[in-house]
């Protein structure tokens, strides 16, 4: 193989894990916000499968702008309704996220078969086109991953690297970790941690209507049903890979987005015989492993899942 | 709830911070109390899917009547849809009562049933040629057994090192999911390697069929025998005692009455998987005779539901798997003869669950409220 030829399949590689990785860190990077006020959302698939319909609704009507506002709006209603049970009564967050999750994909799948027909005939919405970056796209090899994607993208890297200061040096930010950590010495410091938790829900819930907005309006161009295919659950596992760090996050999600684009890569090289779903449970191995190595020093916030 | 913070150290520090789990704070409640509140529940479920199904603009009538004959109309209907699809969400739903009731947060049941399924898969291939009688108890045990080990692994590492069995239980979750995606393009594909797919089970080694004309199979009575069983050993041994203990108050159990927290945990999370993992073997020796990726709907996480209805009561579990299986069977139905996407069951599972949660959490207030705290 000559060495073009290798730059392309790398950059195709490269290239396509990003793609992959963005939906999952715009969720991920939410889940973050979220669990560091104690909040553990399992729900979020919910929300991921309702901005994905959200956006296809809306992006037919008022175009691709509006369908991932309408993304992003329906991700953070069915938020809503699990920080209304788990903030509001405080209901055990690992149940009710469950049934949000079962709640969403079965009303998403009956709206979308119901008015878009019971064949579920593919249904084409505009996309959002490449937005290279003058300069930075004409980088070899990462120039067309970083530097030449829908603008989602951008936002991802962007919401990491905001949310990164914004938790060590503002008072909001403080205030976020505070209720995740010590919700009482957060009391005591004038903070409201269920009115914090419940921000941080709504804004974990646009995250993932924007990330399910993403997978139709900027990738796969069309709804399907169950299209999440438990990026929620997966997001999960990056936040914890990512060590609850905004940084750290945005570069666990590249690591599921690079296992997830190995089959192409696979097929690319002309490895046929490579059993890709084993490369396909590495990063939920390496999460785990992450988790145990971590123990006695952990990166969790004290309150996750707690109730009271 | 502390993650790793006092992880690594002793097994009762880090069990000490059991999960937080309902309904410990509900009372008694005789069964014929729960039935009823059920069916309140139920109804209640029926009436928003009634008024969905109005919203969508389905004819309400006709689609409630094919859901209730899909699952109660006719013998067929009642054994070989209804009663067959109880079994994996039964077996599936005693795995999470008996994790629940240690305080144990298994959300792993689906992982664990997926290996049940494989290991199973693996040993009928060695089996093939033996007796039923033998390799059919082995296949079973084989299953159990695999179930166990893979919620063990969550036992251990929420043990020794403290992290959150919610998290790792999703994790093992995805790991047997691309493990089985493997296996079946792999080691266990079918012979030709044309489909993504074990070998098809003999006859001879499937679970026998015990009406003709019919699905049902020998895996029922064993749920029902496994279901008493779990039920007699939680009320009336020591070491049910010692797990419901646990799951109650930790602390209490360990300082008060001098258990071994740690221990009691991890047994509850193996035991757990062995029932996940039974229903797994149990669902590939009497239904799908095969091992593909989507052998499993989501049984493991409908199974919270199933067990969370039931209040946690293997007996109960049988009725809510039953019921569960009923809406499942009457959902395809609905969407063979009346049009309606069968997927909107899940909406009314998740109604179900939901109203369930609601209640305990108005009942604590409640409770709390008269106390004046």
């Amino acid at each position: 193989m000559s060495a073009i030829e290798a730059m392309d399949i790398g950059g195709a590689f490269l290239e396509s894990t990003v793609r992959t990785a963005t939906p999952l860190a715009l969720a991920a990077l939410g889940e973050c916000v979220s669990e560091r006020a104690g909040v553990i959302n399992i729900g979020l698939e919910g929300s991921i499968i309702a901005g994905a319909l959200g956006g296809t609704v809306a992006a037919g009507m008022v175009g691709v702008g509006g369908g991932f506002v309408a993304g992003a709006l329906a991700g953070m209603a069915i938020a809503a309704l699990f920080a209304w049970f788990t903030v509001g009564m405080r209901a055990d967050q690992i149940i009710t996220g469950t049934a949000i999750t079962l709640f969403a994909l079965g009303l998403t799948g009956t709206l979308y078969r119901s008015v878009f027909g019971n064949t579920g005939v593919a249904l084409s919405t505009p996309t959002a086109g490449e937005l290279p970056i003058p300069g930075l796209s004409q980088i070899p090899l990462i120039g067309q991953a970083f530097f030449s994607q829908p603008a989602m993208t951008y936002l991802a890297m962007c919401i990491a690297v905001i949310l990164g200061w914004w938790m060590r040096h503002t008072h909001a930010g403080l205030a976020l970790c505070a209720t995740g950590e010590y919700p009482d010495a957060a009391v005591a410091a004038g903070i409201a941690p269920r009115r914090v938790q419940a921000l941080a829900v709504l804004f974990a819930g646009a995250m993932a209507g924007l990330a399910g907005a993403t997978l139709v309006l900027a990738q796969a161009g069309t709804f399907v049903e169950g299209m999440s295919a438990g990026r929620g659950f997966i997001a999960i596992a990056i936040v914890v890979l990512g060590r609850w760090q905004p940084l750290g996050v945005a570069a666990a999600a590249l690591l599921f987005g690079a296992a997830n684009s190995l089959q192409t890569l696979f097929q690319a090289m002309g490895w046929v015989g490579v059993p890709y779903q084993l490369f396909l449970a590495l990063p939920y191995v390496l999460t785990l492993l992450v988790l145990a190595g971590a123990s006695g020093r952990t990166a969790a916030p004290a309150a996750l899942g707690k109730r009271d | 709830m502390t993650n790793g913070k006092t992880g690594g150290g002793t097994g009762t520090q880090a069990a000490a911070a059991a999960p937080d789990v309902l309904p410990r704070t509900a009372p008694y409640w005789s069964a014929m109390a729960a039935a009823g509140q059920v069916s309140v529940l139920l109804i209640v479920a029926l009436l928003l899917l009634a008024a969905l199904l109005a919203a969508t603009g389905h004819a309400v009538g006709p689609a409630l009547l094919a859901l209730v004959r899909g699952a109660f109309g006719s013998w067929y209907a009642i054994t070989s849809a209804t009663i067959v699809r109880m079994v994996p969400l039964g077996f599936a739903g005693l795995a999470v009562a008996l994790a629940f009731r240690a305080g144990v947060l298994n959300v792993g049941a689906e992982g664990q049933l997926l290996m049940g399924a494989a290991a199973a898969t693996a040993l009928a291939l060695a089996l093939q040629h033996t007796s039923p009688w033998l390799a059919i108890p082995v296949m079973i045990v084989g299953g159990a057994l695999a179930g166990g080990v893979w919620a063990s692994v969550a036992g251990v590492l929420r043990l020794r090192f403290g992290v959150l069995e919610v998290i790792s239980t999703i994790m093992l979750n995805f790991v047997a999911l691309n493990l089985i995606g493997w296996l079946v393009r792999g080691p266990l594909q079918e012979p030709q390697r044309i489909n993504p797919q074990s070998f098809s089970l003999p006859v001879s080694l499937q679970l026998p069929v015990l009406l003709d004309g019919t699905r049902l199979h020998a895996g029922v009575p064993l749920l029902l025998v496994t279901a008493a069983v779990l039920a007699w050993w939680l009320f009336n041994t020591a070491s049910g005692f010692r797990v419901r203990a646990v799951g109650a108050n930790p602390g209490a159990a360990h300082s008060a009455g001098e258990i071994p927290v740690g221990r009691t945990l991890v047994l509850a999370f193996a035991w757990s998987g062995v029932l996940a993992g039974m229903g797994g073997a149990v669902e590939y020796l009497g239904i799908t005779y095969a091992l593909y990726e989507n052998f499993s709907p989501g049984y493991g996480y409908t199974a919270i539901a199933v067990a969370l209805l039931a209040r946690l009561h293997p007996v109960g579990v049988l009725g809510t798997a039953l019921l569960f299986g009923a809406l499942e069977a009457g959902a395809n139905a609905m969407q063979r003869d009346a049009g309606v996407p069968s997927v909107v069951v899940s909406v009314v599972e998740a109604v179900l669950i939901l109203l369930v949660v609601a209640l305990d959490r108005w009942r604590a207030r409640a409770t709390t409220g008269r106390r004046g705290t």
